[in-house]
Formats: structure tokens, C-alpha cells, sequence
């Protein structure tokens, strides 16, 4: 008994509460983005807001499940789900459904499960568990190799399934080595790939190189002029020219024509208002006819009139925009950032590294999706279609991020073990 | 290590908030900072329907309904939503062809695929009929109502005039009109426009991305109602018109028909007419085509109001009015007639043979030549002005005050000036001053260059019977309420003859009907005043031309007959005339054969002219 109560006050409220919040919110919004006069109980089992009540009641049977399990059992079993989950990419890919393009779906009676959602969270386990082994360490060359092969397998799995935008969450991990120890330059460059990239698209990639060269010449002139130095900085150069290159040749010759087109919506180079560019067109339409305070719960008419596309998944935010304005996108905003920052702030906190590493896992795999799928919402980011966590209408998401979630919440409550 | 390591965490951190506060700014920018966004969003969801009132009704003056308004329907299309199309039972009911269709098809997508366009406009109710059982076959189109105007008579068909879609101009000078609204083009429809257009009204609705009705905007706040157009009521009388255009079958002219004591014009006609519903709805271009080109006929020639005739005799009443206020000219004037004119310089103006001398009463019931070129010298070469000049100028007012030389005001449109020349025009013929009474002395027989409108010829008619003074012909006698009248219409205009004058003039046309020049037109029961006109020039044959009034005290119809290289006013215009004033005093014709023969004329292609036993029953004027 005495234990069973300590764990209840051990739980982070806040963090269930943030999640409580955010979920019904969500539930709300499918339901204003789905909302029609023929159909309005918002328990209607055949409209998808119904369907959506359901996953969350499943979702906090799960959270309950994870509670009560024994905190060890995820880190004793990490690589079996990492394993398991591997597979059932593999299999995917031969035995799915493909939908809208991507190979991603297994079909399970009237449902479709998406693996890719949960390996999300089975590589957060699996790469929390090798980083929380006292015997790895990442300035070790070869145990980087193995923490990034543990990121890369996965992300390579996805992009097989030509599912492009759930393979790049799992860049979000780097700020998951980055937190274990690895050099701050790789989130600098990080940065500075896109930068570059977005430059060699929308100017002439042999001016943009001769640009290069002048900045590293000057930069090796401004130091001691020590050859250590002068490597490095050829050595960045060459990586850049290389990038140059490498991107223009991916974009020209392996980018998808619609892919192409997304980004040079985004880039300006094309407006297509009607084609590419529409989603996003209508997109910021929708959220920015919200104004200041939006246009009232059910009372948006371009996410309920469907002139935004996939306003249930991808485009959820729209909804938010519309009918809660600028006030209510700053809540939400503000809520996910809440939730992100008290997951690191909770990791922290944590005796186990692994409880530590993974926590941050949970929390970059929040931030990559918020981010991405917000900025894509406001014309920031091309085209992307992953979800935007408890908005977007899906079973397969909702439950992934509600396990990911549930389980750091489960070994929060062991903090001051070393599990 | 791992102590060393735990500030990233707040490097982390500052990433996630970065982001976030990347977001914020982009939300303020997309939400607060700029408003195309909420303008293309009302542009996405609002659709603006216009709701097209009825355009006002047109009664005649006894309150027969002359122009109505009959449901008619544009056939829409929604080219995304029309698919599974039988193109070709469409196609048959509609009567195009499958390229037609096509080309129809392409331009409604061109213009939104998601938005109506009109397909087929203006199918009458008739069409629509086969149309309507069979419209569900063709997913994606449906009907529009509009109105169509209907014509209970076959009559008047320039007075009314027609309605078209207004023109790009139309619509770029007056922001009222949006492209597919109808404005009146020509006829009343025109001059009262403002009036029988009534007000549009607007309903704003929400659609979806497919364009479908979702209800309308906000509970219908912002719609705005239709009104009808106003009811005009006219003061023709239909049966007179609709008895006129049958007299004037055949031949080319005019009649116009006032009431005297009101202005009110009881009958305009212009012949050759056309049937006014021809030109409605989608039949009107290739009718209207037609009529165009028509230029044997030149049906859609208002000659009422438009065309320009030398008044010929007629004018004499007008010498003899003007004779009198100058002072030149007295009833007892006295003037023998040699069998004419002459210029002076050999030529002469010719005269019928006739009892000589004449005073005034007699030279008006005769209508003699040399009479009236005598007067129109006394009054050239008048001692009272200082030379000719003065002397014509002063002819020139007096003339023009009894409406002739410019529009009257008439509240149709097209209405002409008619053309009493100035004296800047024989300046110009002739040399500055060099011009005398005997150079424009055809002026004084209603020849040369002066140039009248029936129109005008019957408000001068008109205003002989009022002993001086007319109102404003118009052909509209009330505005919706029966006592909104346009209040120009009720100012009484005075020539610039001294009423007294008249008398003479008057009895000189009563004896035009008994015993002069158009004995042969008289109503045993009704006295009325007359004068015959027959107007050379240079088209053929003259033009028969008849101007009266009756009865001869206190008119109730003053009327101007012209006939179109007929021959003499006698002959065609005057026996026209008399049938219209029995017509519309007595309601009915006792002189049959005399109608028989008029009706079945056709002057235009010379058949049936038998007219009684020949020119010389008919006296020359």
C-alpha cells in the first residue's frame, strides 16, 4: 500500500496535466475541423472525432498500464522493442498499404497502424539505453558510430517506405548526443546546412562557392595561421562545396517533381497557387483570418469548409489559428513548450542515465514534430506531413506519443534510483 | 563529466524557445500584422448572390397591361461538379452541337471550375419545359430565374424600346450595373430606366471548397432585399396604336396623337415597326441583326421621333400665326393669285388654279402658293427691323417657340431636333448678307431647308387647338402612384403669337375639312380642323402629310400623319388622319371601305392603290 502511494505522489502532475490539456484540445479541434450540421455529437463513433475519443480512451488505458508496470521492464527490454520495431518496418514494406504514396501502413481490420510512429519512441528507448551504459562513451569514435547507426537504422527503414517526413525526425536525436557529450559543432552545422542549402538553390552554386572560398581564406588569415587550423578550415570548405553540390544534385535529379515544387513554393522561386503552393496558401488563409482572437470554437469557415487540405492530420494548427486566433496559437505554442521544457528540466533530475537520455529522446521527438508541423502550418518549413502531437487526427500517433510520454513519466517517479 | 556537461540542458532549452518565439513573431505577422489573409478567406467562403428584382409594368392609358415581365431561366453550370453529362441529349434539347458545347464547357472552366457560370441565358419558359423533366440527368447544372419582358401586343415597339446586358462601358461608368444585369438600351426602357429597374438585392452565402451551399452568412445579416421596379402608366392608348400600325401596313411614315389640353401622347408610331418580342431574351442578337440590315425597311427607324420632314403646307399655319403677331398680315389681307410666284428672275413657285383673291381663311382652306409667299416676304422685308436679318432672326423665335427646330423633351429617347435653319447657315450657302426674303422664300410653303419631326408636327397641331400654347408631349402619364408626374411635363409652354390670332387660323382649318383641300376626309359627326401637306423632295414621290386636331373646340386629339412619297397629303395622310380621330373619338369606324382601302395599301411596293377615281379628286395643296 505505502508503496503504491508513493509512486501517486511521485508522478508529475504537471506533466499529465500538460498532457491531459493538450490531448483534449486536440480532441476539440478534430472535432471543429471535422464538424458538420448532419453529424454533430462530438461521440459520433463514425466521424473521426468519435474515432478520436476512442484512441484517447485507449490512450489513457495505456498511460494507466505503463504506470503500474515495473519501471525496469523498459529498460531491460529496450532493444527487444528496438528489434521488434526494425522488423515490423522491414515487413512494412512488403506486406503495407500504401497511402497517399507512402508504404507505411499496416492494415489491422478497419484500422491502420503506422510503425513508424512507434519506432519513434523504440529508438528513444533503444539509444537511452546504450548512451545510459556507463561503459559507452561518445567521444569514443566507435560508440558514436553505433549510437548514430542505432538513429540512422530506423530513419533509412522510413525513407525505404518513401515515408520522407517521418524520416527526419529522427534527426531530432543529435540533440540527444549533443546532451551526452557530442561537439556543439554538429548542431552549428546543423544549422548551417539549411542556411546553405537554401542558398545554393536560390542563387548560382559557383558564386556561392567563390563566397565560400573568400570566407575561408579570411577566417585562415584571421588566425594564427597554424597548419591544424588551415586543415580545418579547408577541410569545412570542402564539406560545404561538396554540400553545394551534393544538394544541387539531390534536388535536380532525386527529389520527387511534388517535392521539388514544395520547395521552391517555399523558397518563392514558384507560386503555385493553385497546385504546390495551394495547402500552404490555404493554410495561412485559414490562420490568419483568425486575427487576434479567432473566430469562435466551430465558427472557422476555412478548415470546416475543407478549403484546407488534410486539416484533420497534417493541417491541424489551421484550425487553431482560425477559431482561437492569435491568443489561442500562442496557447498551444506555449503548452507544448511547457511540456518540452519540464521533460528536460525532469531529466535532468534524473539519477539514471538512462531515465536522463531518454527523457531527452522524449523531449526532442516533441520538439522536432511541433516544429516542424507548426512551421509548415505558417509557411515556414515545405511541405512536411508528420503530425503535430494530440492535434492530428490518428490512433497510431496519439498512442505513440502517449507511451513515449508515459513511460518517462513512469521512470520519473523512480528519479532517485539508478535504474 | 556528467556535471559538466548539464548546462547544455539550458542550451536545449533555448532552442525549443527560439523556435517557439520564431513562431509567435510569424503568428503576429500572418494573424495581426496583415490583412490579405482575411480577405482571401471572405473571398473563399462568401459567395455574393445577387437577387435581380422585376423590372416595373407598363399599362396604356385605359389600364390595359402593355409590357410585363414572364420567368425565364439561365441554365448554370458547375464545371467540376458537372460529370456523367449525356452531352448529346443536352446538346439536343438546347440545339447546339457537341463543339458548341465544348467551347461552352471551356470558357465556364476558364473562368472558375469550383463557380457557376451561365451556360445557356434567357431560356424562355416555353424551352425551359422540355428542359426542366430531364435536368437532374445533367449532374452539375441547374437553373437561375430571371425575368424576361413580354409585350401584350405586338405594338410600339420602338416607343418601348428594349433591354440588353449592360456593356463593359455601362458597367465602368456606373458602379450600379455588374456584368450579366440587363439595363434598358433604347425607348422607355431607357428614359425610365432608373425608374422600372427597381432595386437589386444581394444575399451573401457560405460555400465550401466545392462550392457548395453551407447556408447563408452570418443568419442573413447583410442581405439585402430586392425591390421591384416601379409601374409606369403610360398615356397611349393601345387601341389607337395598335389601329394606326394597321393603317399604316405597307407604307412608310408616322403617326403621332396628342391629347391637346395635356400633353399626354396618345399614340407613336413609326412605320415600318416590328414585333417588339423579337427582340427579348436569347433570340434578340439574331434578331436584332436581322432587323439591322433590313435596309429596305429600316425597321428600327423611330420615324416619329426622328425622322425630319419639310413640313410642306402645313407650314403655312405657322406663316399665317407669325404673319399676324409681326403685324404684316390681317385677316382681311387679300392677295390674287396669278397661278403662282414669281422669283423675279424668271423662275416662279407654282400654284394650283383656284378662286382669286383670297383672304387669309380662304388661302389656309385652299392652301395657295402665292398667298403664303407673299406673306413670308411682308414678314422678311418687314420696315419694322433693320434688314432681313433682324427680320429673320425674329421669324426664326417666334417659329421655334412653337416647339419646332428642337426636341421637344419627349420622355422617350432618340428624339431629334428637326431643323429650322440659322441665319449663320445661309450666310455660309449664300455669303454673309447676301441672302434675301427671295432667296429662302420656299421656307414660307414649308420647303427648303427647314426640316420638322412628326412629332413636332403634332405638337403643333396641338398648339393651334390650344390657341397658343402646349405641354411637353411625354408618353408617361404617371409614375407607379397615379398623381407622380415629372413635374416638367405640367409647365405650360406659350408661343410667342398672341392667342387672338388664332381664331382666323383655326376656322381656316376647319374649312380645310369641309370644303377645302381634305373635304374629302370629313366625319359627318365630328367637326374637326385640318391641314394638308405634300412635301417635295428629293426621295420621289412626295410625301403626304397631315396635321389636326378635334373636335374643334376643346380638342381632345391633336394628331400629324406623314406618308412617305405617297403624293399628296389629301391623298393618303388626311383620309389617315380622319379614321384615327373617328377611331379614338368614337371608338369605332363607320367608314369601312374608306379603312379597308388605307389598311391594304401598300405604298412600298405599289400594290393595291386605288384609291377613289384619281388624282383629280384630290386638290393640290
Amino acid at each position: 500500500m505505502r508503496a503504491e502511494k508513493g509512486i501517486f505522489y511521485r508522478i508529475d502532475w504537471v506533466l499529465v496535466v500538460l498532457y491531459l490539456v493538450l490531448v483534449l484540445m486536440g480532441w476539440l479541434n478534430i472535432y471543429a475541423a471535422v464538424y458538420n450540421d448532419s453529424h454533430q455529437h462530438i461521440t459520433d463513433l463514425h466521424q473521426k472525432y468519435g474515432k478520436q475519443m476512442m484512441f484517447i480512451v485507449a490512450s489513457i488505458l495505456l498511460a494507466i498500464i505503463i504506470i503500474i508496470i515495473d519501471p525496469k521492464f523498459f529498460a531491460q527490454f529496450s532493444y527487444f522493442f528496438y528489434a521488434f520495431f526494425l522488423f515490423s518496418l522491414v515487413m512494412v514494406i512488403f506486406a503495407g498499404r500504401e497511402i497517399s504514396g507512402s508504404k507505411s501502413w499496416f492494415q489491422i481490420g478497419g484500422f491502420g497502424i503506422q510503425p513508424g510512429e512507434f519506432a519513434k519512441m523504440a529508438t528513444a528507448l533503444a539509444l537511452a539505453k546504450y548512451l545510459g551504459s556507463l561503459d559507452h562513451n561518445i567521444k569514443n569514435p566507435r560508440h558514436l558510430f553505433m549510437a548514430a547507426a542505432i538513429i540512422v537504422i530506423p530513419a533509412l527503414l522510413i525513407l525505404a517506405e518513401r515515408d520522407t517526413g517521418t524520416a527526419l525526425v529522427f534527426l531530432c536525436f543529435v540533440l540527444v548526443l549533443y546532451r551526452a557529450g557530442l561537439t556543439g559543432w554538429v548542431l552549428l552545422a546543423l544549422l548551417a546546412l539549411p542556411v546553405l542549402g537554401v542558398l545554393t538553390l536560390s542563387m548560382n552554386k559557383f558564386l556561392l562557392i567563390a563566397v565560400l572560398f573568400v570566407i575561408a581564406a579570411l577566417l585562415y588569415l584571421r588566425t594564427r595561421r597554424h597548419s591544424r587550423h588551415f586543415l580545418v578550415i579547408l577541410a569545412v570548405f570542402l564539406a560545404s562545396t561538396g554540400f553545394v553540390f551534393s544538394v544541387h544534385y539531390t534536388f535536380n535529379h532525386i527529389l520527387e517533381p511534388h517535392q521539388r515544387q514544395r520547395i521552391n513554393v517555399l523558397l518563392g522561386i514558384n507560386t503555385d497557387l493553385k497546385g504546390a503552393g495551394y495547402n500552404v496558401n490555404q493554410s495561412l488563409i485559414a490562420i490568419g483570418s483568425g486575427r487576434m482572437w479567432g473566430k469562435g470554437f466551430l465558427q472557422g469557415t476555412q478548415t470546416k469548409y475543407n478549403f484546407v487540405p488534410e486539416q484533420s492530420t497534417d493541417f491541424i494548427f489551421c484550425t487553431v489559428g482560425e477559431e482561437h486566433g492569435f491568443i489561442g496559437s500562442l496557447v498551444v505554442i506555449g503548452l507544448f513548450l511547457s511540456l518540452m521544457i519540464r521533460i528536460v528540466l525532469n531529466a535532468e533530475r534524473q539519477r539514471s542515465k538512462f531515465s536522463k537520455m531518454y527523457g531527452y529522446g522524449v523531449a526532442s521527438l516533441f520538439f522536432i514534430h511541433v516544429s516542424i508541423n507548426i512551421g509548415m502550418a505558417l509557411g515556414l518549413l515545405p511541405v512536411i506531413g508528420i503530425p503535430l502531437p494530440f492535434f492530428s487526427y490518428g490512433g497510431s500517433s496519439l498512442w505513440a506519443f502517449t507511451i513515449l510520454l508515459f513511460i518517462f513519466i513512469k521512470q520519473d517517479t523512480q528519479r532517485y534510483e539508478l535504474v | 563529466m556528467e556535471r559538466v556537461l548539464a548546462y547544455r540542458r539550458l542550451i536545449i532549452i533555448g532552442i525549443f524557445l527560439s523556435v517557439g518565439l520564431i513562431f509567435i513573431i510569424r503568428l503576429f505577422y500572418v494573424q495581426i500584422l496583415v490583412d490579405k489573409y482575411i480577405l482571401s478567406a471572405n473571398n473563399n467562403v462568401l459567395r455574393y448572390i445577387i437577387q435581380y428584382p422585376a423590372r416595373g409594368l407598363i399599362f396604356d392609358r385605359n389600364g390595359k397591361l402593355l409590357v410585363y415581365n414572364e420567368a425565364a431561366y439561365d441554365l448554370m453550370v458547375i464545371p467540376r461538379q458537372a460529370k456523367n453529362v449525356d452531352t448529346m441529349e443536352l446538346c439536343r434539347l438546347l440545339g447546339i452541337d457537341k463543339d458548341e458545347y465544348t467551347r461552352r464547357m471551356i470558357k465556364a472552366r476558364n473562368y472558375s471550375p469550383y463557380r457557376q457560370s451561365i451556360f445557356e441565358g434567357q431560356i424562355t419558359r416555353e424551352n425551359y419545359g422540355f428542359l426542366e423533366e430531364k435536368l437532374f440527368r445533367f449532374q452539375g447544372f441547374f437553373v437561375q430565374s430571371r425575368t424576361l419582358r413580354k409585350y401584350s401586343y405586338s405594338i410600339a415597339a420602338h416607343t418601348f424600346g428594349y433591354i440588353g446586358e449592360a456593356s463593359p462601358e455601362i458597367i465602368d461608368a456606373n458602379p450600379y450595373y455588374k456584368s450579366g444585369d440587363y439595363i434598358g438600351i433604347n425607348g422607355i426602357e431607357k428614359s425610365y430606366e432608373e425608374i422600372l429597374r427597381g432595386e437589386k438585392g444581394m444575399k451573401i452565402r457560405v460555400v465550401d471548397v466545392l462550392n457548395r451551399d453551407k447556408g447563408s452568412f452570418q443568419d442573413g445579416k447583410y442581405d439585402t432585399l430586392a425591390y421591384a421596379g416601379t409601374d409606369l402608366y403610360s398615356s397611349m392608348d393601345e387601341e389607337l396604336q395598335e389601329y394606326g400600325e394597321k393603317l399604316m401596313a405597307g407604307k412608310k411614315g408616322s403617326i403621332v396623337a396628342i391629347e391637346p389640353s395635356t400633353g399626354e401622347v396618345l399614340c407613336l408610331i413609326s412605320s415600318p415597326s416590328y414585333d417588339p418580342n423579337l427582340l427579348v431574351g436569347n433570340i434578340r442578337k439574331k434578331n436584332y441583326r436581322n432587323l439591322v440590315f433590313d435596309t429596305l425597311y429600316q425597321p428600327l427607324f423611330d420615324r416619329a421621333l426622328m425622322a425630319m420632314y419639310p413640313p410642306g403646307s402645313t407650314f403655312k399655319l405657322v406663316d399665317a400665326l407669325v404673319g399676324q403677331q409681326e403685324g404684316v398680315l390681317f385677316p382681311t389681307t387679300t392677295y390674287g393669285c396669278p397661278g403662282g410666284f414669281s422669283l423675279g428672275n424668271g423662275q416662279m413657285v407654282a400654284c394650283h388654279s383656284h378662286p382669286s383673291p383670297l383672304n387669309l381663311m380662304g388661302a389656309i382652306q385652299i392652301s395657295c402658293n402665292t398667298y403664303f409667299c407673299r406673306v413670308f416676304r411682308s414678314i422678311m422685308d418687314n420696315s419694322a427691323y433693320p434688314g432681313i436679318r433682324q427680320a429673320y432672326e425674329h421669324w426664326r423665335k417666334e417659329v421655334m417657340s412653337f416647339g419646332l427646330g428642337k426636341k421637344l423633351g419627349l420622355d422617350v429617347t432618340g428624339e431629334l431636333n428637326g431643323n429650322i435653319p440659322t441665319p449663320a447657315y445661309y450666310d455660309k450657302y449664300h455669303g454673309k448678307d447676301r441672302w434675301k426674303s427671295m432667296t429662302i422664300i420656299s421656307l414660307g410653303i414649308g420647303q427648303g431647308e427647314i426640316g420638322i419631326t412628326p412629332l413636332q408636327m403634332a405638337n403643333l397641331a396641338a398648339t393651334i387647338s390650344n390657341r397658343g400654347w402646349y405641354y411637353v408631349p411625354h408618353i408617361i402619364r404617371a409614375i407607379g402612384r397615379k398623381d407622380s408626374l415629372n413635374p416638367d411635363f405640367r409647365v405650360k409652354k406659350v408661343t410667342d403669337v398672341n392667342p387672338a390670332y388664332f381664331e382666323v387660323v383655326v376656322d381656316g382649318m376647319a374649312d380645310v375639312v369641309t370644303s377645302g383641300t381634305a373635304r374629302a376626309s370629313q366625319i359627318d359627326s365630328i367637326e374637326f380642323c385640318g391641314k394638308t401637306g405634300t412635301a417635295q423632295n428629293p426621295h420621289g414621290k412626295n410625301h403626304s402629310i397631315f396635321i389636326a386636331f378635334a373636335p374643334r373646340l376643346n380638342s381632345k386629339i391633336a394628331i400629324s400623319v406623314v406618308v412617305e412619297n405617297a403624293g399628296s397629303g389629301a391623298e393618303w395622310a388626311a383620309p389617315i388622319a380622319s379614321l384615327m380621330i373617328e377611331k379614338y373619338l368614337k371608338r369605332t369606324v363607320k367608314r369601312r371601305d374608306l379603312e379597308e382601302r388605307m389598311m391594304n395599301a401598300d405604298l412600298i411596293h405599289g400594290i393595291n392603290i386605288k384609291n377613289e377615281s384619281g388624282k383629280g379628286h384630290f386638290l393640290p395643296d
